[in-house]
């Protein structure tokens, strides 16, 4: 850091003149007036002088690294687009994981921006506040650097074309969607439990290992250099969530079954969450780098577990659900790429099956459940494909109250059995895929009740084109949700055979590629 | 695989995202700042009520009572996003850096007369609490506000803030020592003449509207400081009296000031040409903020400028008044205080 000093001064001495010392204990306003969300959520800090800054940044370095690192960034990004470097990737198919992506991580890294700002606000200790700060700003890096380096796909592919309009709406975006509002409706304690720890640090790897080595191993420069450029950042705030939990564990011990409790919901909440990611893995990436139970059980069962046994001092525990999640990684990214398969009239982007080397390369991933279980599933739909009836499902499935999820998981113990849990609350049923969703919902009934699930919307009509009239005899409701989504029948959505993307990428590609 | 490609020219199907095109049209590329600024928050079918705000949504327009038809009719006029924000900041900060460079290898800050130091460690090294409660206000805001195209650069302008602060203890540093931000600090907290602002600092941070928050701090009480503080005491007092030195390590306070206020101007005004209605709350609080914080500085300008502090505070009020007369909302409580 650049702090040249009379005196010498140690660099945490330092580093404290430039942070904490600003800060004061107010008494023109109670300090509960200027701080007012640290006390309703029953964390009990004592002193926020024992916080340990994680690590040490003043602004001017700040902004010195992190413009060098920009600089870098869209050099490669603006050279990436002119030479068509999408031309290059594996197949036209890997686009369409970019669109999953565009689609739903820069609203999560966007809320990530706020959410962060709001502690960065709140959090009484001038320490944490800017550590906090610096993650928010951060966040707002990444979804800007996201948009940019994918928006030159979007002026050559479709489904890319309205995200942020379906971020907001279209069916399946709202898992992501619910997960950080959820958190960012929560006060600060469990904001930064379910995002700065659970998904920061507990779960960041599972992401990042297959969008952004996938990025790599398919060819895409440009995905993958906003994602290793914002490595670094990840790198702060990974040790930012894990000082606050144990900043938080070591301040009273009655803290510590309030955040078993939050760690419990948001590891389930972020495995849920994951599934699309098990889905892309396994399914969406040509050139595939490890199967989704391979990363659970390197990056969770290995790493994660250290993380578990580190904390086990302070008497945390590994959460319950982790059982259940060993059980089902054999099988959901199989029944998640089943339902996106099947839902391909409403989807933003393009399904297919794999072909014959792609199954034999996940029977050999999922030798227990693959050939069994799911392979006869896609053998039948590929005859019917053969017959020219490509199978879609436009019936709306259940959603569970809690994840979003479609209920397409099955019992942990019968893979013929669909899990469902069903409570009554006030009169009304609510529907859960699983007892951990059961158990967040019984837990907080009055935030979940509140869900806004979009089966159930369109099913009341909430969700048809603007100025539709649901009672015309030409009313077509699949076409009208579709508006209402601002999804393009045809060029948006279906099979990725035939698809103008297909054609477009074929026949540009042959133009690049001719001597 | 590796492909070797072609330069070769395709036409591309569109030009930019939807949300784009429905607002600057379908037959123009769309700027870094406009893909990276317009309508990104999340915006419709919001999920679950704010244990901490229950009485709205996550994202609520009503947390100000400034109506706007369109949250993104705000615009920075400096097209920050964050590349271009961290791009503008590093170089500012490397001239910072030259100067903090310069004037420490070669004992500049020793060769001050101590009079002259004295009064640039009395007058500055308090105000980082100052910087650090605007840091608080425009994060806050930040956290609070709507729409991408105002939280935004509230972002950045609370980030900016937590420069000032440092720079400032670096000044304390370089011209004492650390015991000179302990003794700045218990001024701060006793001293009656700092009492005054920091009852302003702290009745601004438990403003609940947030864009009256904007037009106190960001407006009003930036808008008063910063010439009194940096144009008046730094560059014109203490350079005439052998302080040079400390206007080389305020050159960044000065150009941000500048450059801010343009940003600051252009949404004040964009609000008030809103409606009548909007034009007259920010009158509203201008007038009241722009009482509280001349009283608030009177004696910090009495600090830096002795009996002559009243007359300097007026100068720099005129100027300001000129400078809000520009943004279409009307000075009340006859105008000059
Ligand atoms: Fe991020
Ligand atoms: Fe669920």
């Amino acid at each position: 850091m650049d702090m040249n000093v009379k005196k010498k001064l140690g660099l945490k001495e330092k580093y404290a003149l430039m942070t904490r010392s600003l800060g004061w204990e107010t008494s023109y306003e109670p300090m509960d007036a200027v701080f007012p969300q640290t006390r309703y959520e029953g964390i009990r800090i004592h002193d926020w002088d024992k916080w340990e800054d994680p690590f040490r940044l003043t602004m001017d370095a700040y902004w010195k690294y992190q413009a060098e690192k920009e600089r870098k960034l869209y050099a490669i990004v603006d050279a990436y687009a002119q030479n068509n470097g999408h031309l290059g990737v594996t197949d036209a198919r890997y686009i369409n994981a970019l669109k999953i992506f565009l689609s739903a991580v820069p609203s999560l890294e966007y809320n990530a921006h706020r959410g962060f700002a709001r502690l960065g606000r709140e959090l009484p200790g001038v320490g944490p506040q800017i550590a906090c700060q610096m993650q928010a700003i951060d966040e707002i890096r990444h979804a800007q650097t996201q948009i940019h380096s994918l928006s030159n796909y979007n002026r050559f592919y479709n489904g890319f074309h309205d995200w942020k309009h379906m971020n907001d709406r279209l069916w399946y975006l709202s898992v992501p969607k619910s997960f950080f509002e959820d958190a960012c409706t929560c006060g600060p304690f469990e904001f930064i439990i379910a995002i700065g720890f659970s998904f920061e640090y507990v779960l960041t790897n599972l992401v990042f290992v297959p969008f952004i080595s996938g990025a790599a191993y398919n060819g895409d420069m440009g995905a993958m250099t906003f994602g290793f450029s914002a490595q670094s950042d990840e790198a702060r705030h990974m040790t930012l969530g894990l000082e606050v939990i144990k900043f938080m564990l070591e301040q009273d011990p009655a803290n510590l079954p309030i955040i078993q409790a939050w760690i419990d919901k948001w590891v389930w909440r972020g495995v849920r969450l994951l599934s699309i990611v098990a889905m892309l893995m396994d399914y969406m990436l040509p050139k595939r780098i490890m199967s989704w139970k391979e990363a659970w059980e390197v990056y969770f069962e290995e790493n994660g577990m250290a993380l578990f046994k580190d904390l086990a001092r302070y008497g945390i525990k590994v959460p319950d659900c982790v059982e259940l999640i060993k059980k089902e990684k054999d099988h959901l990214s199989h029944q998640a790429w089943n339902a996106f398969y099947t839902a391909g009239k409403m989807t933003n982007f393009h399904t297919w099956l794999p072909t014959e080397e792609e199954m034999d390369w996940l029977s050999s991933k999922y030798p227990d459940t693959f050939d069994r279980l799911y392979r006869p599933r896609f053998e039948h739909y590929r005859e019917m494909e053969k017959q020219g009836k490509r199978f879609y499902n436009t019936t709306l499935p259940m959603l569970c109250q809690v994840c979003q999820i479609p209920m397409l998981f099955t019992e942990a113990d019968d893979p013929t059995q669909i899990s469902y849990r069903q409570v009554t609350h006030q009169g009304d049923k609510y529907h859960f895929c699983s007892d951990h969703c059961q158990h967040i919902f019984e837990r907080e009934p009055d935030k979940y009740v509140e869900a806004w699930l979009p089966a159930h919307q369109i099913w009341q009509g909430n969700c048809f084109a603007e100025g539709a009239d649901p009672g015309a005899p030409d009313f077509d409701p699949l076409k009208s949700v579709l508006d209402y989504w601002h999804l393009v029948y045809g060029r948006d959505n279906l099979d990725f055979e035939g698809s103008e993307d297909q054609k477009n990428f074929a026949a540009w590609r042959a133009q690049a590629t001719r001597n | 695989m590796h492909i070797d490609l072609r330069t070769v020219a395709i036409t591309p199907l569109r030009h930019t995202f939807d949300h784009i095109a429905r607002r600057i049209g379908a037959d123009k590329a769309a700027s870094r700042y406009q893909e990276g600024t317009l309508d990104i928050q999340p915006s419709a079918n919001l999920q679950y009520r704010p244990t901490w705000d229950p009485a709205h949504q996550l994202y609520d327009p009503a947390r100000t009572a400034i109506v706007m038809q369109d949250w993104y009719a705000f615009k920075d006029p400096r097209q920050f996003y964050y590349g271009t924000y961290t791009l503008a900041r590093a170089r500012m900060q490397e001239a910072a850096e030259a100067g903090f460079d310069f004037v420490e290898t070669r004992g500049l800050g020793d060769l001050m007369p101590d009079d002259v130091r004295r009064r640039a460690l009395d007058v500055l090294v308090p105000l980082r609490h100052v910087a650090y409660g605007a840091n608080l206000n425009n994060v806050g805001m930040c956290a609070y506000g709507y729409g991408t195209a105002v939280t935004q650069p509230c972002m950045y302008q609370g980030m900016d803030h937590l420069g000032i602060a440092q720079y400032l203890t670096r000044i304390g540093l370089w011209l004492a020592g650390p015991a000179e931000l302990e003794d700045g600090r218990s001024h701060w907290l006793g001293d009656g003449r700092w009492q005054p602002l920091r009852r302003q600092v702290e009745n601004s941070l438990v403003v609940k509207d947030w864009f009256e928050l904007f037009v106190a701090q960001n407006l009003v009480q930036d808008g008063l400081l910063y010439p009194l503080v940096y144009a008046h005491f730094v560059d014109r007092r203490l350079n005439a009296e052998g302080g040079a030195a400390v206007s080389m390590v305020c050159a960044f306070m000065n150009e941000w000031f500048a450059e801010s206020s343009r940003w600051v101007d252009a949404t004040v005004k964009t609000a008030a040409a809103e409606s009548p209605a909007n034009a007259a709350l920010i009158a509203g609080w201008l007038a009241h903020w722009r009482g509280r914080v001349r009283e608030a500085l009177l004696p910090v300008a009495e600090l830096a400028f002795d009996q002559d502090g009243e007359k300097v505070l007026d100068t720099v009020t005129e100027a300001f008044d000129a400078r809000v007369a520009k943004l279409g909302v009307a000075l009340k409580e006859g105008g000059h205080v």
